[in-house]
């Protein structure tokens, strides 16, 4: 050797004292290993991929078998109900997008229509169906990307590109109509913010035939998977009482075998009833049985937005609305059926230009809420699936 | 420059929209659906005097019951009434909110509210409420808005988590949200604020912090348009210093 620095010559050796017990310790711990069988606590996030954000979950393992299990939420809340007490309403469209931001469209309607329920405003009719028309955009933007997402957490790489691929597609439509793929904020008191652009309708027709093909590939290439249905059957099953009572919603609780869509049973806020379509419901609970719900209604809504061109009615897409807007006295509970479940606004008015209260009621936050009681007894890497086929945005859990 | 808000013409059209509107609102907002006029027969049936008023909001029922009665309220909806589904659990305070800015000084950046104290539809009894919405996953629009009152020198309601388990994170954010106490919860710990925190945001006299060490834009980094005259009138903050 060249380099370094040249031993001391020997005899100058530097001593060092070492304690004997503590060699033979060492000795021992690597021949007589005893196994430790107590529990673990693991801590899964608050950066892991599967939580499309930053929920954290504490859990305490006995081997590889979960015994309990404790969320750990509020890592990006932003305290929106506080401020919407500070703006007026025009401007509480732009904090309502980013609650649930994968399908903000969806998240200004409950809000706007709130707003014109207690005015008296009626957005006219070729609103509500662009309403209706973004709104099912959103949703299947949504679950496309969950169709691809739910590969990849039980190890298949290619959905996920198909399920990006094709949402970006979906995402071009709604940036045609609203100027912006994430955050439209496109919804105004009394109707909508412009009208369609030439040649939207041809470009839609084309993209839903392309969803609706996606949608075949995703049958066969992921639900018919044998690897796929033995990650996912029998596992996270929810009860249909159960899930009702701990608020869960949407495709998680049809996945249930409970037959209610707000689209169909809610108050009536968009014009689904002059549709034709039917609500898809999976007996099983499990995680098989939200992935396949979410797949069916992906058609659904594509086939919707195909019906929904068609019947399009002329007409302006804005009513006449107070250039102030002061909104009267009163209360009003609006909730709606969004891509991730019951999403809902009591919006408390004092006859001002903003809210006196509003209470956000977002559909993640129920839907996770019954992790405690989900994930006992599961094994770790059917965590992953469960927190994946729930489907869930932290901006929405958060808000 | 693009200022909607304060134009003189635009007054006399708000107003005349506004009479129109009025009429149909009213009679949207008192009356009930048949579906939840049968509810609130069937909850007053089963309650009796605990029920103290109720309301219309917009097809929905408002139902304001006893604070000793609000356990059973939620165990009545669930068996009884086929309520088999919790919405969510919230609060609300009904102080009036603190004035921001000077009326007439032109800001528009925060909603003035009114200065007098009104309690909303079923009324209330003192400054906080907890309410709540249960809803049927079997039926049709089967809904109803619960109330309860709470007493404001000791700030406690009954928890619902027996009943409706979903009631659990619901009560935790009201509890760190307002400091009200659910008798009962297993667990009262905070959910999203870290565990130091001090204060409950929600209620009206908590300030919004960001609000004020730093005024709302728009007032106070406005510059003169080309042309305009730059007076003190039209921008007193930008010359302060």
């Amino acid at each position: 050797m060249t380099t370094g620095t040249e031993l001391p010559p020997p005899g100058q050796l530097p001593e060092v004292h070492v304690d004997p017990s503590m060699l033979r310790q060492l000795a021992e711990s690597q021949v007589n290993v005893e196994l430790d069988t107590g529990d673990m606590i693991l801590n899964l996030g608050p950066q892991h991929p599967a939580t499309h954000g930053t929920l954290r979950l504490v859990v305490r393992l006995d081997g590889e078998r979960v015994i309990a299990a404790d969320p750990v939420i509020g890592y990006m809340h932003r305290g929106y109900e506080k401020l919407t007490e500070f703006r007026t309403y025009p401007q509480i469209t732009t904090l309502i997008n980013r609650i649930d931001w994968l399908s903000s469209f969806a998240n200004e309607v409950p809000f706007i229509s709130g707003a014109e329920m207690l005015m008296g405003i009626e957005a006219p009719p070729r609103a509500q169906y662009i309403r209706t028309a973004l709104t099912e955009l959103s949703r299947i933007a949504t679950f496309l990307l969950f169709l691809g997402e739910m590969g990849l957490q039980v190890g298949a790489i290619t959905p996920a590109f198909y399920g990006f691929r094709d949402r970006e597609y979906v995402l071009n439509l709604i940036e045609g109509v609203t100027g912006g793929r994430f955050h439209p904020n496109f919804n105004r008191i009394g109707g909508l913010k412009d009208d369609l652009p030439w040649g939207w309708y041809s470009e839609c027709r084309s993209t839903m035939a392309k969803v609706l093909a996606s949608c075949d590939e995703f049958e066969n290439l992921v639900v018919g998977n044998p690897i796929f249905e033995q990650r996912t059957r029998s596992i996270g099953i929810i009860p249909a009482e159960l899930g009702a009572a701990y608020g869960v919603s949407g495709s998680n609780i049809r996945a249930s075998g409970v037959d209610w869509d707000l689209r169909r049973d809610g108050k009536p806020y968009l014009p689904y009833n002059e549709l034709d379509w039917k609500v898809w419901t999976h007996p099983d609970g499990d995680s098989f049985a939200r992935y396949w719900v979410r797949l069916q209604e992906t058609r659904e809504s594509a086939r919707m937005v195909l019906q929904l061109l068609q019947q399009m009615p002329a007409g302006p897409v804005m009513a006449k609305v107070p250039r102030i807007i002061k909104v009267p006295e009163g209360e009003v509970w609006v909730n709606t059926e969004n891509p991730l479940g019951e999403m809902g606004y009591y919006i408390v008015s004092k006859g001002a230009t903003g809210p006196f209260r509003v209470k956000i009621r977002s559909a993640s936050f129920s839907n996770v809420s019954i992790l405690p009681w989900m994930l006992r007894g599961v094994y770790v890497p059917d965590i992953i699936t469960i927190l994946a086929s729930l489907y869930f945005i932290l901006g929405d859990i958060d808000r | 420059m693009p200022d909607d808000d304060a134009t003189p013409e635009a007054e006399p059209e708000a107003a005349s929209a506004d009479g129109d509107a009025e009429a149909t609102v009213a009679s949207a907002a008192t009356t009930l659906d048949p579906e939840a006029t049968e509810l609130l027969a069937r909850l007053e049936a089963q309650l009796g005097d605990a029920v103290i008023e109720h309301g219309a909001a917009y097809g929905d029922v408002v139902v304001r019951v006893r604070p000793d009665a609000w356990l059973r309220t939620a165990r009545v909806c669930r068996d009884d009434l086929g309520c088999d589904y919790l919405s969510f659990v919230s609060a609300i305070d009904w102080m009036p909110a603190p004035l921001l800015v000077d009326e007439g000084s032109g800001d528009t950046s925060t909603p003035a509210q009114p200065r007098e104290t009104t309690y909303g539809t079923a009324g209330s009894d003192g400054r906080y409420q907890v309410f709540a919405i249960v809803e049927s996953t079997q039926g049709a629009r089967r809904r109803m808005v619960l109330k309860t009152d709470v007493d404001e020198q000791d700030l406690r309601a009954e928890s619902w988590v027996s009943v409706y388990p979903g009631a659990d994170w619901h009560e935790r954010e009201t509890w760190e949200m307002f400091g009200i106490e659910f008798d009962g919860h297993p667990a009262l710990r905070h959910l999203y604020l870290p565990f130091e925190f001090e204060g409950h945001p929600l209620r009206k006299d908590y300030p919004l912090l960001a609000r004020e060490v730093k005024p709302w834009p728009g007032l106070v980094d406005v510059e003169p348009m080309p042309g305009e005259d730059a007076g003190e009138e039209a921008t007193p903050a930008v010359e302060a210093p």
